[in-house]
């Protein structure tokens, strides 16, 4: 135990030191002045972070330019999710003009409370239909509400330009 | 507006005036006032505190209910009221219970006596002409003629609130809380006292009324008495148990001292207890040191003024409250004993004697190197304790002995 114990010898005080009053004036002068020194709160719900690019947020369905879907329901995201949060059901897709080409999800569904943000979806995805969102403040006041649903997905995700055009290329 | 207002300040209780049952009645409207406005401007220092802190420590404070949260307050109560309020079995139930509204009460009631506003009126000549000159007249609830005493004997009740609620708790923390509480309310008590001699000396009275009035003719007897004003300071916010001396509180050895068992209602009584103490621990420092409400003749404006004047200072007193809290760490409590009875109370003493000694002997020019010889003599002091504290090289000057942590000190000497 002795060993553990090293006594530091400091300077003695000074005489000023030991009167305490000057100290305490310059303390106060010092917490006076910060009132009126710039915050460095921030405002969450009007003021956000801005994230960098590489931040993994929300994992969204993103639409092409020519605003249709480009998921495939090919369901190797919801294979590779970690957590399993992510529920699909395929299904052929609703616009007849394109039936013939892909099939799509009829339920695609992201359990946020399960969600961990590992990105695997995105990396897994080969048809770049799912993408890791900026989007980091999710809430909700019940557990249903933090189930992402298809239209949920889409409307976070928005549409990102892809200049593949599979849909008019087939 | 400005007639209603005039009769509503007459109407208000003079000296003198005849006790007739509108008089009785006015007394209880006028309690009832300054009792609910006790409570909102302690509601209101609670915001204050909260702002105030989080500004100086470069942040923005509770800023959302209402306009710059003014009504976060009100947020707080609705908390308070819907929270669970635990009452621990181990606990003396009736103590348990009367201990937050025992320290509640005395500081209320310790207003009665604060003139916070009065009038000017006119000295009449023998003739029957005004001779020019005229006499301040304080309003306040009740105006004894011991006022200075009555606030002595009753503001320190509140300790008992601290103390009892420490005791009924039976719990470890709150027990150490209110014994602190008890023993350090002694030690500034007396120095609290015997700070406020002076002034009664000099002014020859005990009536605040007459201590106002005093300094609206002469000067404010911070001016006279900066030692004694100093004293009064430091020891209202050892009885209030503010930081730098919030041993009975003292959040990081006691948990929350004497109220760690209390939740709800029951807490928010002693925390706005602790706000009310502060609100009239301002005020009588304004009242007492800085000439009340009365500033250099604006307050022959009116009585309205006489209010806002008050007021200001007051605020001005409780915004030093929160600034000192926010700047000081707490003492530690054997520095906290021998700041008073080892500093103020000899300081305070030969003030009494040396302001006593000049006015029995009409030695005026006394009172003016008073203030000069007190501090010179309280630093020739601190030197000559410096000295000798060298000289014997005692071991407080240097911190203690400290544990250093050695790489892989996972206990193998042991
Ligand atoms: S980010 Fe990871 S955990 Fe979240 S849905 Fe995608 S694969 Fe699953
Ligand atoms: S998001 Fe991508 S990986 Fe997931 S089902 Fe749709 S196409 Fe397949």
């Amino acid at each position: 135990m002795a060993a553990n114990v090293k006594p530091v010898r400091r300077e003695a005080q000074t005489f000023k030191e030991r009167l305490f009053l000057p100290a305490i004036i310059k303390g106060l002068g010092i917490t006076f002045r910060r009132i009126f020194k710039k915050k460095v709160t921030m405002q969450f719900p009007e003021e956000r972070w801005e994230v960098r690019d590489e931040y993994r947020g929300a994992p969204v369905l993103v639409k092409d330019d020519e605003n249709r879907p480009k998921c495939v329901a090919c369901s190797l995201c919801e294979y590779v999710c970690p957590p399993k949060a992510i529920y699909i059901v395929p299904d052929e897709i609703e616009d007849p003009e394109h039936a013939h080409v892909e099939r799509g999800p009829a339920v695609f569904n992201i359990n946020m409370l399960r969600c961990i943000f590992c990105g695997l979806c995105e990396e897994a995805c080969p048809e770049e239909a799912i993408f890791m969102s900026k989007e980091y403040a999710l809430w909700g006041a019940t557990r249903a509400e933090l189930i992402h649903d298809k239209e949920t997905l889409y409307e976070l995700g928005g549409i990102r330009p892809d200049p593949i055009k599979k849909w008019s290329n087939k | 507006m400005g007639d209603l207002l005039t009769t509503l300040g007459s109407g208000l209780p003079l000296v003198g005036a005849e006790v007739t049952f509108w008089w009785v009645m006015g007394r209880i409207g006028l309690v009832l006032l300054l009792v609910h406005v006790l409570l909102i401007v302690g509601a209101l220092m609670v915001w204050a505190e909260r702002r105030v802190s989080a500004w100086m420590q470069d942040r923005l404070g509770p800023n959302r209910v209402g306009p710059e949260g003014l009504l976060q307050p009100l947020a707080d109560l609705g908390k308070f009221m819907f929270k669970e309020d635990v009452v621990p079995k181990h606990t003396s139930k009736w103590m348990y219970m009367l201990a937050p509204a025992i320290s509640l009460v005395p500081a209320m009631v310790t207003f009665a006596v604060i003139p916070f506003t009065g009038s000017y009126e006119p000295i009449y000549g023998a003739d029957g002409q005004p001779t020019g000159e005229y006499i301040t007249q304080s309003w306040q609830i009740a105006d004894l003629n011991i006022g200075v005493l009555y606030i002595l004997a009753i503001a320190s009740l509140g300790v008992y609130g601290v103390t009892l609620g420490g005791w009924a708790s039976n719990s470890k923390y709150s027990l150490l809380g209110g014994v602190r509480a008890s023993a350090q309310m002694i030690s500034y008590e007396l120095s609290l006292g015997l700070a406020v001699v002076p002034v009664v000396l000099m002014v020859s009275s005990l009536r605040l009324g007459d201590i106002i009035a005093y300094q609206a003719d002469t000067v404010w007897l911070l001016f006279t008495q900066p030692v004694a004003f100093f004293i009064f300071l430091v020891a209202s916010y050892a009885e209030t148990n503010r930081l730098p001396f919030d041993m009975p509180e003292s959040e990081t050895e006691l948990v929350a001292g004497y109220h760690t068992e209390y939740s709800s209602m029951k807490f928010a009584l002693f925390f706005l207890a602790e706000y009310t103490h502060m609100i009239v621990g301002a005020a009588l420092v304004v009242t007492l040191f800085c000439g009340g409400w009365t500033f250099f003749g604006l307050e022959q404006l009116g009585w309205i003024m006489g209010v806002l004047i008050f007021a200001a200072k007051t605020t001005f007193f409780l915004f030093a409250f929160i600034w000192v809290r926010w700047t000081l760490p707490r003492f530690r409590y054997d520095q906290l004993m021998a700041l008073g009875w080892a500093w103020f109370l000899p300081i305070a003493l030969l003030n009494i004697v040396l302001t006593g000694g000049a006015l029995a002997f009409d030695q005026d020019w006394v009172l003016y190197i008073l203030p000069v010889a007190l501090i010179a003599a309280a630093v020739i002091a601190a030197w000559f304790k410096y000295r000798r504290d060298l000289d014997n090289d005692v071991p407080k000057l240097e911190r203690a002995p400290q544990l250093v942590g050695v790489a892989g000190s996972g206990g193998e000497e042991r």
